[in-house]
């Protein structure tokens, strides 16, 4: 067994000294694989950047009602009514001031985006107690707004991608015009690429009269949860869905995630049979170009099966070569990359930064390490079978 | 083309030198050859004394540093390269120490290669093929590859090939080298008889006595010069 | 030509390495194609956008609604010719938001005037003016749900519930066409007055305007006239050019075009350098062989021409096959009709393929070659020696 160990290590030791020889083709295969994992790691990191900025794992204890029927907080409506209803229902956590929860308005407004100066839809939210139900929404700028002014607080991915929401900036929607007070940070979901403000001065400003879109709830316990939906959907006097927002934040991010994977993915695939093909070439012209050597160590006594693993070996060496090279150049251009997006399902734009993950980069060491394997197993079997005494006298 | 009978080569005060980095490696200096149509010439040398150089000189395939080549009358060391590739099909075939077939091509087509640069018509083609291969004896073998056919038979291959357009000089580099002496004898016979009944001029180089006993001539090259005998 | 069976003698010298190559050049350009395709279906509305139309909206966001009453407003301003009032209905098939495709209200006859792509056959277009809960589809949608003419569907909308508070019915009497492969028929359009009777609040709102002006070249003036025409009052107005409305919406979705470029290079770049430096291999382990051409009296230009013949011959026999499996793959439709309603792979990205099939041929077999030919015949023959 040892000394079966020591053969493939030679051998192997003894191929990659080689590689310096057979540097065109070695690079170019290396190279190819680099490309793989670069696109791979850029492409999903967009889609984990996305995951992350809709903070799709929410938090258990918040519960979301909309008009049933409704596919986002945009095509919901609630009656002043209803809002107290719900607010009323078992299950929603209080204080002294009353139930914990927030009914709030979702309108979309024109900013200009900073990197293209172009127009976008920007999220503006209406709440009446949102801070305190979502709890864990942080001023790191300024203050909060106060009710009943036109004054406005921007998430941080909003301040960061669009012109005019720096603290002190005023912005002019429809004939009345807000200022910026605040920059916060916090709030689950896209709540950073939002904009808050006060429902009641919202409501005039967007002829909403009295109505809302959607209640959020703090619960006593996550486990209330089935208590109040029961309670809501059971009660006749509304029609209405309840969700857990981390469930509601899911539905609203998951076409966009699923295209940008599934692209991803595919163009990964493809490439990576491209890189195949590329490896393979390369590796069957290391083993066409050493046939007269492989026959010398078989002749000398060296096993098929070390010859096997060796070449394998090497392949599998380039292949963590090219796909150490992919993931690295992957990381350094593209985590952290800012950007925004529109999410086709709210028409709203979205903050957010690519990430590459840790999995993400494993995944494309995987595929590297696949591609490597692969490109070197038929060469290598290629080698094990060459006669010895053929290819000793080419 | 010039006149008759008379000479066919002549090289004149030539000169070739290679530099090896700053180092300058005179092969070739002051050298005078003559070689009259008809002729059969053994061309003997130690390794490295030029036989090679000398060969490529008169087949277009190098060009002298000073001195001049003249071939049936053309001073073919003035030739452009493009007019020199023209000129080498039509008046040279050369025959190779390792044959250099083209491995992908069978024999017929590798003898058909030169003829493809003619203005023959594909029949036409065909017919010349097959009266090469006749001479050399391999019409049997004639759909073979290159790998499939022994030394001697891969040898004969490239004969066709050099006579398939009835070149005037037949210009053969160690031709019996890499055979056994069965093989290599039938080689030379081929190459006598090509120059006894079908009046080809040959130049070999070779370092073979059995192989230069064949010749009408024999000339020695050694250390850039030639001589008549067998310096020692 | 005399020189093909030599080619194809070379290219079929190691089978095994031509076939991989050719599939990695495959490989290349149907990626190509796809991407090209989908750049085509986020940009499509740019080109294709009238340059007649202009949309008029909410001066705050598209969301917002302007009364019904500006329409004939707007038709008053000089420059105007016609101003059709849109309602996003947002309808919602058997209560799965999978099945999404945009539906909206709007006036028959002015519409299908607007919007003259949409083609609609006489009879169809006199059975809509004639059906008030008439609808018609595009025929992208009809497939995608095999509806046909006389289906009965029902659609629910979060954003406009009827007064009876259950579903709304449509009856689809037309199935329209696109007058271009880039015309967007993935949607359905009904009536307007059937909308407007049947819902339970919002009479008389309407989400945008299309409306079309006399002189394109006077688009930008007519656009600020509309918004003057507006301005102070409840609903003021943005009005833009069709082309700027369509870039607007792409761009908020961020920079596709330099994604899908970046992407693209990536991929053309590492496979093509694998490819391009495997042919070119297969032209460096010739070098003597090309000598003993050369010997044979071969000119330089002619083996030139042979080895470039060679590797385009790969190139295109990969490249095109690539570029036709990609054709025929976006000839079927697109395959996420919800994401990417217009798919089709666009002539320009076809030309432009074929540009770079003939670009790798060349450069792969340009260098290896020039390299080959220079190589003095007396040094290329002693290589092997």
């Amino acid at each position: 067994m040892s000394n079966w160990l020591a053969q493939i290590w030679a051998l192997t030791v003894y191929n990659v000294r080689t590689i310096p020889q057979r540097k065109g083709a070695a690079v170019a295969a290396a190279v190819g694989i680099a490309g793989v994992v670069a696109v791979f790691v850029g492409v999903l990191s967009i889609a984990e950047g996305f995951r992350a900025a809709m903070a799709v794992t929410g938090p258990a204890d918040i519960a979301m009602v909309l008009r049933s029927g409704a596919d986002s907080e945009m095509t919901s409506g609630l009656g002043r009514e209803q809002v107290r209803l719900i607010a009323d229902a078992p299950g929603v956590a209080r204080t002294a001031e009353g139930p914990l929860t927030s009914a709030e308005l979702f309108v979309i407004i024109n900013l200009v985006k900073r990197s293209t100066g172009t127009d976008v839809n920007v999220p503006l939210r209406g709440v009446t107690q949102g801070i305190a139900v979502r709890g864990d929404v942080k001023i790191v700028e300024g203050r909060a707004f106060e009710p009943g002014r036109n004054e406005v607080i921007a998430g941080r991915g909003a301040a960061r991608e669009f012109a005019g929401l720096e603290v002190g900036s005023r912005m002019e929607v429809g004939q009345s015009e807000w200022t910026v007070v605040g920059i916060f940070a916090g709030g689950g979901g896209s709540a950073e690429s939002e904009i808050w403000t006060d429902a009641a001065v919202l409501q005039p400003a967007f002829h909403r009269g009295d109505s809302y879109q959607s209640v959020y709830a703090r619960l006593t316990t996550p486990e209330a949860f089935e208590q109040f939906k029961d309670s809501l959907t059971t009660n006749p006097q509304l029609q209405v869905k309840v969700l857990r927002q981390g469930e509601y934040l899911a539905e609203q991010s998951s076409m966009l995630i699923e295209f940008i994977s599934g692209i991803g993915v595919f163009v990964a695939t493809m490439m990576a049979l491209g890189a195949l093909f590329g490896a393979l070439n390369t590796m069957y012209s290391a083993v066409a170009a050493r046939a007269r050597e492989i026959a010398t160590l078989r002749a000398l006594g060296f096993g098929s099966a070390a010859i096997i693993l060796s070449v394998m070996l090497e392949s599998v060496v380039l292949a963590l070569l090219g796909g150490g090279v992919g993931a690295a150049a992957a990381y350094w251009a593209f985590n952290g990359f800012e950007a925004a997006t529109m999410n086709w399902q709210t028409f709203s734009q979205v903050a957010f930064a690519f990430a590459v993950t840790p999995p993400l980069l494993a995944a494309a060491i995987v595929w590297a390490v696949g591609i490597g394997v692969f490109g070197g197993l038929f060469p290598a079997i290629r080698a094990a079978r060459l006669p010895v005494a053929m290819a000793l006298r080419e | 083309m010039s006149t008759g009978n008379g000479v066919l080569v002549r090289v004149e005060d030539v000169h070739r030198t290679f530099w090896r980095g700053a180092e300058q490696i005179d092969v070739l200096s002051n050298l005078h050859l003559e070689v009259p149509r008809g002729e059969f010439l053994a061309l003997m040398g130690p390794s490295g004394s030029g036989k090679t150089t000398l060969l490529n000189l008169i087949g277009g395939l190098d060009r002298p540093t000073s001195g001049s080549v003249e071939v049936a009358g053309e001073r073919i060391d003035r030739m452009s390269n493009r007019r020199l590739a023209a000129w080498r099909a039509r008046h040279v075939g050369f025959i190779f120490q390792f044959y250099n077939l083209l491995p992908v091509l069978t024999a017929e087509r590798n003898v058909e290669l030169p003829l493809l640069l003619t203005h023959l018509s594909k029949s036409e083609r065909r017919r010349h093929v097959e009266t090469a291969l006749h001479v050399v004896g391999l019409t049997d073998r004639s759909g073979h590859f290159p790998r499939t056919l022994s030394g001697g038979e891969q040898q004969r291959t490239g004969i066709a090939r050099a006579i398939v357009t009835d070149p005037t000089l037949l210009l053969c580099d160690e031709p019996t080298g890499d055979l056994d002496r069965k093989s290599g004898d039938e080689i030379l016979g081929l190459l006598q008889a090509l120059n006894r009944e079908h009046g080809k001029t040959i130049i070999m180089v070779t370092h073979d006595p059995h192989a230069s006993a064949r010749a009408t001539r024999t000339v020695y090259l050694d250390k850039g010069r030639l001589s008549a005998e067998k310096p020692e | 030509m005399r020189f093909l069976g030599l080619i194809w003698s070379n290219l079929k010298r190691r089978k095994l390495r031509t076939s991989l190559t050719l599939l990695s050049i495959f490989v290349a350009f149907l990626l190509f194609g796809l991407l090209c395709a989908i750049k085509e279906a986020f940009t499509a509305g740019i080109t294709l956008a009238g340059v007649d139309r202009l949309i008029v909206r909410h001066k705050v966001s598209l969301i917002m609604d302007l009364p019904v009453t500006y329409g004939p407003r707007m038709e008053r301003i000089p420059g105007v010719v016609s101003a059709v009032p849109f309602v996003w209905f947002n309808g919602i098939y058997q209560n799965e938001p999978k099945n999404f495709f945009a539906t909206m209200a709007v006036p028959p006859a002015p519409f299908l005037d607007l919007y003259r792509e949409c083609v609609l056959p006489e009879d169809q277009k006199q059975a809509w003016l004639n059906t008030r809960t008439g609808a018609i589809i595009g025929r992208t949608l009809a497939e995608r749900f095999k509806w046909k003419i006389g289906d009965r569907i029902p659609l629910t909308s979060p954003i406009w519930p009827n007064k009876e508070g259950g579903a709304w019915e449509f009856d689809v009497v037309g199935i329209f066409d696109g007058a271009n492969k880039g015309t967007d028929t993935s949607g359905m359009y009904f009536r307007y007055d059937y909308l407007d009777e049947g819902r339970a609040y919002g009479e008389g709102l309407v989400g945008w305007y299309g409306a079309r002006v006399s002189d394109p070249e006077q688009a930008a003036a007519v656009a600020k006239a509309i918004d003057a025409e507006f301005a102070n009052s409840p609903y003021e107005t943005k009005a833009e050019p069709e082309g700027a409305f369509v870039q607007g919406f792409i761009q908020q979705i961020g920079n596709i075009k330099t994604i899908l470029l970046a992407i693209l290079s990536a991929v053309f770049f590492t496979i093509l350098l694998v490819a391009g430096n495997t042919m070119a291999q297969a032209v460096r382990e010739r070098t003597e062989e090309l000598g003993v051409l050369k010997a044979l009296g071969f000119r330089d230009g002619l083996l030139l021409a042979l080895v470039l013949v060679e590797s385009g011959v790969m190139a295109a026999v990969g490249g095109l096959a690539g570029l036709g499996v990609a054709w025929l793959i976006t000839a079927r439709g697109s395959p996420v009709p919800a994401m990417l309603p217009v798919f089709y792979l666009p002539t320009r990205s076809l030309l432009i393929g074929l540009g770079l099939v003939f670009a790798l041929g060349f450069a792969a077999g340009v260098l290896p070659a020039l390299q080959a030919m220079r190589l003095p015949v007396a040094l290329a023959l002693r290589r092997h020696v």
